[in-house]
């Protein structure tokens, strides 16, 4: 037929580079644009990586002047845009991308167009961010980055504190990745309840899948809000709107609402994919079930409800009355309860095992502690008097950190020396994976441990320089020295992934001798991912295999 | 509302259980000589309290931190020798360990045991918010008014007809005969947070929102602390120092800011070159043609310490380089270069240094 000889292409042309640009650009494959989710969120975590070492030299030592105030503000707003919208984000979506249909027994995601497209835009989000350092001064001459804080509380976000166009772009930026994060969302939700291979009823989903599921309905409900308050900030600074002009009987509160209302539950988007590989990775190198399937799920739906009732924690300085506080007081203690659910019972599946020491469950461990460490800070931060000192300070930068890096770091480079032999067919050398460890661990310690002091000794966040006499100068030089050994330690990481994919150990289909279904395909997994649908009678449908004479559906 | 009171009642009564405990009066001796021992060197640590609210988040944060360490001993240790206890090891014959499901009660015991640990937590918790929130303002009290610029603070004194900048002056409140300082607190400008760790726990000032807050420092002395809301270029150099007066020394102060400025012959020709200048559009000297409002009142500026908003020494060199280029030590900040020659500038300096 005339439409076959069409397709025909010329063997020669095949090789050219135009032909996988084209191939990358247009590909609607669940497997490349989580690819590209997690390609993109590395380079954005490297440049926000650097803007961190910028700030953390300016920080080593008082009135330092290796950056201009101006520089350090922009630096500062950029770093937590940058890892929170174009490197957390996107980098979970990308490994549920990849993963939440292979663990379904799926070929694809739902709407494999929609995900094209919800990659492409929050990409184009990133890229518009980051344009503001060329045009973001606009006509008032050369081009400048947002310095309004990541949080950009009103009115330093109006006209009249921010001229030029760099709050611009950082608006609109979060309003367009909030358009693609909500379509990965409902993708997720919708492949999640409708692809399902036969027999994977909901008590059967592997927990990675479950915590998607939650997350997902958490950017769904919190985008919403974000996205409004973008709306509002730019009808108030170019249609002459006054939600946030306080010159004008607006309300710089009212911002807060907004924001936090998506910021506290997007704390809980980062950190339940981080769960969730917790989830996958602790049971196979324990060598056991996970402890409590049940009230694991229970605990994350609980999280995802209990989460939306937290956001103004972050205000306890605000000035909202004695009622209000004790609201949110007991409302943020309550979510630890949940919590702490989750990490007895990965402490359980541990219990009776069999543990080995790979690369990625030592990051899996090294998440536990940090965890817990993350949590019982919260748990301080939590009772509203003890945060009227800590809030704002640097106790709160170190106690986010040591969620965001300690605990969702932390786990995202255990999935990717977990999952890299899927995504490549070739292991993550161990050797240079033992050395990113150890001194990214090392690093971390230094850094995020000793950052609390300064803030127990009254130093608040986002300053530029500080004081000499105020008792701070060793613990920011400590935490500043920590901070070299975690950028050597992601170098050796990114050169290990680089070199791993041309040198690495070939890994077969299941190197680890796992259990959920992504490893009952070949590695890397073909397009169509399986060539049969695979049938399911238990939470471990290889287990099943494995040992068909004490298979899991006896016992679920 | 009838339930929250109870609950407090409850939660009043446990917590002072809890503080009247001798082991817990010992534990917080005991802390507190440690923390000072680490943490006394800083002038703004939150862990030297020396006014009744900073007190009593001291003595909190002590029964929360001691409840956190608790959690983290048992179950850190329990990961620990579980980690070591189940190790993989060479010669391990049996395939798979023995595979376990769950159990209903161990979920349930470690439900309800962080439940109960939540509820003492909270009720400790409330008790602390109300008695530092909604507690009446006694008649003795001082009244002042805060208020946040970008860079620098403006302190008034209603009932006392002061207005000064960056120094706060308040007396020191004897048990016997409290004299708290009553903040009212609002922002001309962006988010600012009014913080001194040694005094209070900090508290947001915001612009079209009115906030209050109250400190009663209990020892004379310098109290230093910072802005703790980002709130633009400047916001790590929007220092904030409070002097804690005994009650002679504050009556002195009064009587000293409640006078006019002083109208000294010796500077009439600096005073004319300010006053000549667009000095006047945005400050204040009082009993003079100088009525701007946009920086700091200058009527008794060289009866402060400090310039910039606590951030360099009142010096005659300081003063003169910061009126020449103000963002030479402040990048930043509003006040623009004045561009006066050099002979202007030194009369200028001279004559706001004669205004004690």
């Amino acid at each position: 037929m005339a439409t076959q000889t069409q397709v025909t292409v010329n063997p020669a042309l095949q090789r050219n580079w135009l032909s996988y640009v084209q191939d990358w650009v247009t590909t609607v494959d669940h497997k490349k644009i989580g690819f590209l989710y997690i390609g993109y969120a590395l380079i954005f975590l490297i440049v926000a990586g650097v803007e961190a070492l910028l700030m953390r030299i300016q920080l080593a030592v008082p009135n330092n002047t290796f950056v201009s105030p101006e520089v350090f503000n922009r630096l500062f707003t950029m770093h937590g845009t940058t890892m929170v919208f174009f490197v957390g984000m996107p980098i979970l979506f990308g490994f549920g991308n990849y993963l939440v249909p292979l663990m379904i027994g799926a070929r694809d995601m739902a709407f494999p167009r929609l995900n094209a497209f919800s990659f492409w835009i929050s990409a184009f989000g990133g890229l518009l961010l980051y344009f503001s350092y060329f045009a973001g001064s606009g006509l008032y001459g050369a081009g400048t980055a947002p310095d309004v804080g990541w949080f950009a509380y009103a009115p330093l976000t109006s006209r009249v504190f921010s001229p030029g166009h760099s709050t611009d772009y950082w608006t609109l930026s979060i309003f367009i990745s909030g358009i693609g994060s909500i379509g990965t969302a409902l993708n997720l939700v919708a492949t999640t309840l409708c692809m399902r291979c036969p027999g994977m009823k909901l008590s059967r989903m592997p927990l990675l899948v479950w915590l998607y599921l939650v997350t997902s309905g958490l950017v769904f409900v919190t985008i919403s809000p974000l996205t409004a308050a973008q709306i509002m900030l730019c009808i108030d600074r170019y249609l002459g709107g006054h939600f946030f002009d306080t010159q004008a009987g607006g309300s710089a509160v009212l911002w807060m609402h907004f924001f936090w209302i998506f910021g506290h539950p997007e704390v809980y988007i980062l950190v339940l994919p981080a769960f969730a590989f917790a989830n996958e990775i602790i049971p196979v190198f324990s060598r056991k079930a996970i402890f409590g399937y049940p009230a694991m799920v229970a605990a994350s739906v609980g999280i995802g409800f209990i989460s939306l009732s937290v956001w103004a924690h972050h205000m306890f300085t605000v000035g909202m009355g004695p009622g209000p506080n004790a609201f949110f007081t007991f409302s943020t203690m309550v979510i630890s309860v949940p919590t702490g659910i989750k990490i007895f019972n990965w402490l359980a599946t541990l219990w009776g095992g069999n543990i080995h020491f790979t690369v990625p469950m030592k990051f899996a461990i090294a998440f536990l502690f940090q965890f817990l460490i993350a949590g019982l800070t919260g748990i301080m931060l939590s009772v509203s008097p003890f945060d009227w000192q800590l809030g704002n300070s640097y106790f709160v930068v170190a106690h986010f950190h040591y969620v965001l890096v300690g605990a969702i770091l932390f786990m995202i480079f255990s999935a990717f020396y977990y999952w890299y032999p899927k995504m490549t067919g070739r292991m993550l050398s161990d050797r240079m994976g033992n050395w990113h460890f150890w001194l990214f661990l090392i690093g971390f310690h230094l850094t995020f441990d000793f950052m609390h002091i300064p803030g127990l000794l009254g130093m608040p966040r986002r300053i530029y320089t500080y004081e000499a006499d105020r008792g701070w100068e060793i613990w920011n030089l400590i935490v500043s020295s920590g901070a070299i050994f975690q950028a050597i330690a992601v170098l050796i990481f990114a050169w290990n992934l680089v070199v791993s994919y041309f040198k690495g150990e070939k890994s077969g289909p299941d190197p680890w001798d796992a259990w959920t279904l992504e490893w009952s395909t070949s590695s890397p997994p073909p397009s169509y991912n399986f060539a049969t649908i695979p049938t399911v009678e238990s939470r471990r449908p290889l287990w099943d295999r494995k040992h068909p004479e004490e298979p899991d559906s006896h016992y679920e | 509302m009838v339930l929250s009171h109870k609950l407090l009642v409850v939660g009043g009564s446990m917590w002072d259980s809890i503080r009247d405990h001798a082991a817990f009066i010992h534990f917080l001796r005991a802390s507190h000589s440690f923390a000072a021992f680490f943490l006394d060197q800083s002038s703004t640590s939150i862990f030297a309290p020396r006014a009744t609210p900073a007190h009593s988040i001291f003595g909190l944060s002590m029964l929360v931190l001691a409840i956190c360490g608790a959690i983290f001993l048992v179950v850190a240790g329990f990961l620990l020798f579980t980690l070591i206890r189940y190790r993989h090891r060479r010669g391990y014959t049996v395939r798979e360990p023995a595979q376990i499901y769950g159990s209903t009660q161990v979920e349930l015991s470690w439900t309800v045991i962080p439940i109960l640990i939540v509820v003492v937590l909270f009720l400790s918790t409330a008790r602390v918010i109300f008695t530092t929130q909604s507690i009446p303002k006694p008649a003795s009290a001082l009244d002042v008014v805060v208020i946040g610029h970008q860079f620098w603070w403006e302190f008034r004194y209603p009932k006392l007809g002061i207005v000064t900048a960056n120094e706060l002056h308040v007396p020191v409140s004897d048990p016997a005969h409290p004299t708290p300082t009553y903040l009212t607190m609002s922002s001309a400008d962006t988010d600012h947070s009014f913080w001194v760790p040694r005094l209070a726990g900090k508290l947001d000032v915001i612009p079209n929102k009115i906030n209050t807050m109250w400190i009663d420092p209990e020892k004379a002395g310098l109290y230093l602390g910072q802005c703790a809301q980002y709130c633009g270029v400047q916001h790590a150099k929007m220092l904030i120092r409070v002097y804690a007066d005994t009650p002679d020394e504050f009556a002195t102060w009064v009587a000293a800011q409640r006078q006019p400025a002083l109208q000294s012959s010796t500077v009439a020709e600096g005073r004319a070159v300010f006053q000549a200048n667009a000095c006047v559009n945005c400050h204040t000297i009082s009993g003079t043609a100088a009525r701007g409002t946009f920086g700091p009142d200058l009527s008794h500026l060289a009866s402060r310490s400090t310039i910039a908003s606590g951030s360099i020494p009142l010096t005659q060199e300081n003063l003169h380089a910061f009126i020449d280029d103000p963002a030479h030590f402040k990048p930043g900040v509003l006040m623009p270069a004045m561009h006066l020659n050099d002979h202007d500038l030194k009369a200028v300096t001279q004559y706001l240094l004669t205004l004690h």
